[in-house]
C-alpha cells in the first residue's frame, strides 16, 4: 500500500518513513525525471523564460548605458557610495549558499532526504552566483580595468592589496563560484549518462555523451567518485561558511557605525541560508507542479525547509537584537545614533519592512500546518526573499546615510537604472533556471536510488523478509 | 589494484569479455562476492548508482583520493601564501593604513579560499585520472542490454584478459551465479 503524504509525516515511530512516495521502482525514478526533458517544450515553460529572457535584455541595456556612462547613472551620491549594487551582490550571493548547505553540509551529515532537491539547489547556487558575481564586476566603474582586482603583472607595476577585505572577497566569491560548479558537474556525470542512454536522437546522444564523458556505471568508478564527491562536500562546507563570512567582513572590518562589529560573519552566514532556503522553496513549489514530482519533492521536504528557515530566521532575528544592545552597552553615541537612526529615521520604513519579513512572518512557521501547505511556503519563501534584500540595503545605506558629520548627510533614491539592474538580475538567473529545468535532470536519479529500500543490497525483495519493503522488488 | 588499460592500449581479441545481467543489488551483491572468491581480478560491477559495501564484495582497495586532495590542498595553500609574501614584501612593499608589510593574519583568508581551490580540482581531475574519463567509447557499449545500466539494470563484465577467462567456462559460471543473461561483447 504506497503511504500517502499523511501518513509519511505522521508515522516516523515505528520505521523510518520512506523519503520517496509511491514507493517506485528504479526505473519509475529515471522516467519521472527523464521524460519532461524528452517531451515537446510545454507551452507553460514558455510562460516563464520569455518573460525571464525580457528582463535578461533589459539587464543587457543597463549594463551597457552603465559601461557608456558611468555609475553616476545609479542613484549614489556622496554620503551613500553603495547601494543596490552591493546590496544585490550579497543578495545573490546568500542565496547560493542554501544549495551549498544542502549538497555538501546535509551530505556530510546524512541527511538523505536531500537527495530530492540538491540537484536543483546547486544549480540554483550557480546562477545565484553569476548574478552575484555581476554586480562587483560592474560596480567598479572603469569595468576595462576590473581586472586590476586580479594578481595579473599590469601596465601600472603595481600589484592588489591582499590585506583589503574586498580583495578576501574577490577570491572567496570566484573560488566559491568554481567549486560550486565542479561540485554540481561530478553530480550531473551519471545522470547525463543516463539521458544518453535514453536518447532517441543523434544530436541529443552526441550531446549528452559528450558531457557524460563515457560513464558506463563501473563500480570501481563509483568508487573514486564517491570518495572525491565526499571530499567535495568536505571541503564546500568551511568555504560556503568562509564565503559569507569574508563578504560580511567587507562591512565589518570597516570603522562605520552600523558596519563595524564582531556579530557580522555568523549572522550574515544564518541570513544567508535563511534567504537562499527560501528561494529553494519558492523554485521547488513551481517546479515539483509543473514536473509532476509531487512524490520526490515530497511534503516532507517542505516540512524539513521550513524548519530551516524559522531556526535561521529566529537567528537572524537575535543579531537584530543583540545589534542594538551592544549599540546601547558601548555608550558610543555613534554607534548609538546608528541603530536608533535605522528603526527610527528616514529609513524606518525599510528597516521594519525587514524586520516583518524576516522575524515576525517566518514564526508562522511553529505551526505544522503552515510548513507543509504550499500555499503559505509560497507566500512565505518571497516575503523572506523581500525581507532578506532589505536587510542588507538596510544594512549598507541606513549605516551610510548618516555618518560622522551631519554637514554631509543625506538620502539615496533609487534611479530606473537602479532598479534595471536588479529586475535584470533576476531575468539573468531565471533565464539559467528555465534552461536549466529544460535540459538537465532537475532531480538527482542515481542519488534518489539509492534511499529507496530496495537499493539496499541486502534488501530481499520476495519471501523470507515479508513486512517492511515487502512487494516493492521489480519485475 | 586492477586498472582498465586504455581502449588504445585493450588486448586485442575477439571478446572484450562476457557480460552477466542482474535484476536487483542483491543479486549483483552475492553474485560479486562468488567472483570474487572465483579469483577473478579483471572484472567489474556496473551499476546505476553507488551499491553499498559493494567494495568489499569485490575485494576492492580504498581510494587513494584523499592523499591527492590533501595534497593539491596543501600545495594551493602554500601557493596562496607565498604568492601574498612575494607581492608584498619584495615585489610591492607599500605601506597602506599602516599595516606592516608582512601581515600573515591577513594573509589567512586567501591562503584559506586557495586551499580549497585546488584541493576541489584535485578531487575532481584525480577523480577523472583514476577512472580514465573522458573515455567516450568502450566495448562495453556495443551491447545493448547495456543501455540499462544507468536506469534499472546491474551487470558484472569479466575482461577476456584475465588469467582465469575461458569464453564458455565464465559464461556458464555467471549463468550459475543467477544471471538472467550473459553475454559475450565484441571487442571491436
Amino acid at each position: 500500500m504506497p503511504p500517502s503524504d499523511a501518513v509519511a509525516l505522521d508515522n516516523p515511530v515505528d520505521r523510518r518513513p520512506e523519503l520517496i512516495l509511491r514507493s517506485p521502482t528504479f526505473a519509475a525514478i529515471t522516467d519521472a525525471v527523464a521524460e519532461p526533458l524528452e517531451k515537446p517544450t510545454p507551452i507553460g515553460w514558455w510562460f516563464f523564460f520569455l518573460p525571464a529572457v525580457g528582463l535578461l535584455g533589459l539587464l543587457g541595456v543597463a549594463v551597457s548605458w552603465l559601461f557608456w556612462e558611468g555609475i553616476g547613472i545609479w542613484g549614489l551620491n556622496v554620503p551613500v557610495g553603495w547601494a543596490w549594487d552591493i546590496t544585490n551582490f550579497v543578495f545573490w550571493v546568500g542565496i547560493g549558499h542554501a544549495g551549498t548547505l544542502i549538497s555538501a553540509i546535509l551530505f556530510l551529515l546524512r541527511q538523505r532526504w536531500r537527495t530530492s532537491i540538491n540537484r536543483a539547489a546547486e544549480a540554483m547556487t550557480i546562477f545565484a552566483v553569476m548574478c552575484a558575481l555581476l554586480f562587483p564586476g560592474i560596480h567598479v566603474g572603469r569595468v576595462w580595468v576590473a581586472y586590476w582586482m586580479f594578481p595579473l603583472p599590469n601596465q601600472m607595476g603595481t600589484w592588489p592589496n591582499f590585506r583589503s577585505p574586498l580583495l578576501w572577497d574577490v577570491f572567496a566569491v570566484s573560488v566559491y563560484g568554481t567549486v560550486s560548479a565542479l561540485f554540481w558537474y561530478v553530480g550531473l556525470i551519471p545522470d547525463l549518462a543516463t539521458m544518453r542512454d535514453r536518447s532517441k536522437t543523434t544530436v541529443r546522444r552526441l550531446v549528452y555523451g559528450l558531457f557524460a564523458l563515457g560513464w558506463r556505471g563501473s563500480n570501481r568508478h563509483w568508487q573514486h567518485y564517491e570518495s572525491a564527491y565526499l571530499l567535495l562536500a568536505a571541503m564546500s562546507t568551511p568555504l560556503v561558511l568562509s564565503v559569507h563570512s569574508i563578504v560580511s567582513m567587507d562591512f565589518a572590518v570597516s570603522q562605520l557605525p552600523g558596519w563595524h562589529t564582531t556579530i557580522f560573519p555568523p549572522y550574515f552566514v544564518a541570513g544567508a541560508i535563511f534567504s537562499g532556503f527560501a528561494m529553494v522553496i519558492t523554485l521547488m513549489v513551481i517546479c515539483r507542479t509543473a514536473f509532476k514530482l509531487e512524490h520526490i519533492i515530497t511534503l516532507r521536504h517542505f516540512d524539513y525547509m521550513a524548519k530551516v528557515i524559522l531556526l535561521t530566521g529566529s537567528m537572524v532575528g537575535y543579531a537584530y537584537g543583540m545589534e542594538f544592545f551592544t549599540a546601547w552597552y558601548s555608550g558610543n553615541p555613534y554607534e548609538m545614533f546608528t541603530f536608533t537612526n535605522r528603526a527610527l529615521g528616514p529609513y524606518a520604513w525599510a528597516y521594519w519592512t525587514m524586520v516583518s519579513c524576516n522575524v515576525f512572518f517566518p514564526q508562522v512557521f511553529w505551526f505544522r500546518k503552515a510548513r507543509t501547505s504550499i500555499p503559505i511556503l509560497f507566500v512565505m519563501s518571497i516575503l523572506v526573499n523581500i525581507g532578506m534584500w532589505f536587510e542588507r540595503f538596510v544594512i549598507i545605506v541606513t549605516s551610510l546615510h548618516r555618518g560622522f558629520l551631519p554637514s554631509s548627510w543625506g538620502y539615496f533614491t533609487p534611479t530606473i537604472w537602479d532598479v534595471s539592474c536588479l529586475l535584470g538580475s533576476f531575468g539573468l538567473f531565471f533565464t539559467m533556471f528555465c534552461l536549466f529545468v529544460r535540459f538537465v535532470p532537475m532531480v538527482a536519479t542515481a542519488e534518489v536510488k539509492t534511499v529507496l529500500p530496495q537499493a539496499d543490497p541486502h534488501h530481499v525483495p520476495k519471501g523470507a523478509h515479508a513486512g517492511f519493503g515487502a512487494g516493492q522488488a521489480e519485475a | 589494484m586492477p586498472s582498465l588499460p586504455m581502449v588504445a592500449n585493450l588486448p586485442k581479441g575477439p571478446h572484450y569479455g562476457a557480460l552477466a545481467e542482474f535484476a536487483t543489488p542483491h543479486e549483483l551483491y552475492v553474485a560479486c562476492e562468488k567472483v570474487r572468491d572465483a579469483g577473478y581480478t579483471r572484472w567489474d560491477a556496473h551499476t546505476p548508482f553507488p551499491v553499498h559495501g559493494l567494495d568489499r564484495a569485490m575485494g576492492m582497495r580504498r581510494s587513494p583520493m584523499p592523499f591527492i586532495v590533501l595534497g593539491m590542498a596543501l600545495i594551493g595553500a602554500a601557493g596562496g601564501f607565498a604568492l601574498q609574501y612575494w607581492v608584498h614584501s619584495i615585489e610591492y612593499p607599500l605601506t597602506i593604513s599602516g599595516k606592516p608589510t608582512f601581515a600573515w593574519p591577513a594573509y589567512v583568508p586567501i591562503t584559506f579560499e586557495l586551499g580549497i581551490l585546488f584541493g576541489a580540482l584535485g578531487a575532481v581531475f584525480g577523480m577523472f585520472g583514476l577512472n580514465q574519463l573522458p573515455m567516450h567509447w568502450h566495448p562495453l557499449f556495443n551491447s545493448s542490454p547495456f543501455e540499462k545500466v544507468t536506469d534499472d539494470r546491474f551487470f558484472i563484465s569479466i575482461e577476456s584478459w584475465d588469467p582465469k577467462f575461458d569464453a564458455e567456462r565464465t559464461r556458464q559460471f555467471l549463468q550459475g551465479l543467477g544471471s538472467r543473461r550473459v553475454e559475450l561483447v565484441a571487442s571491436e
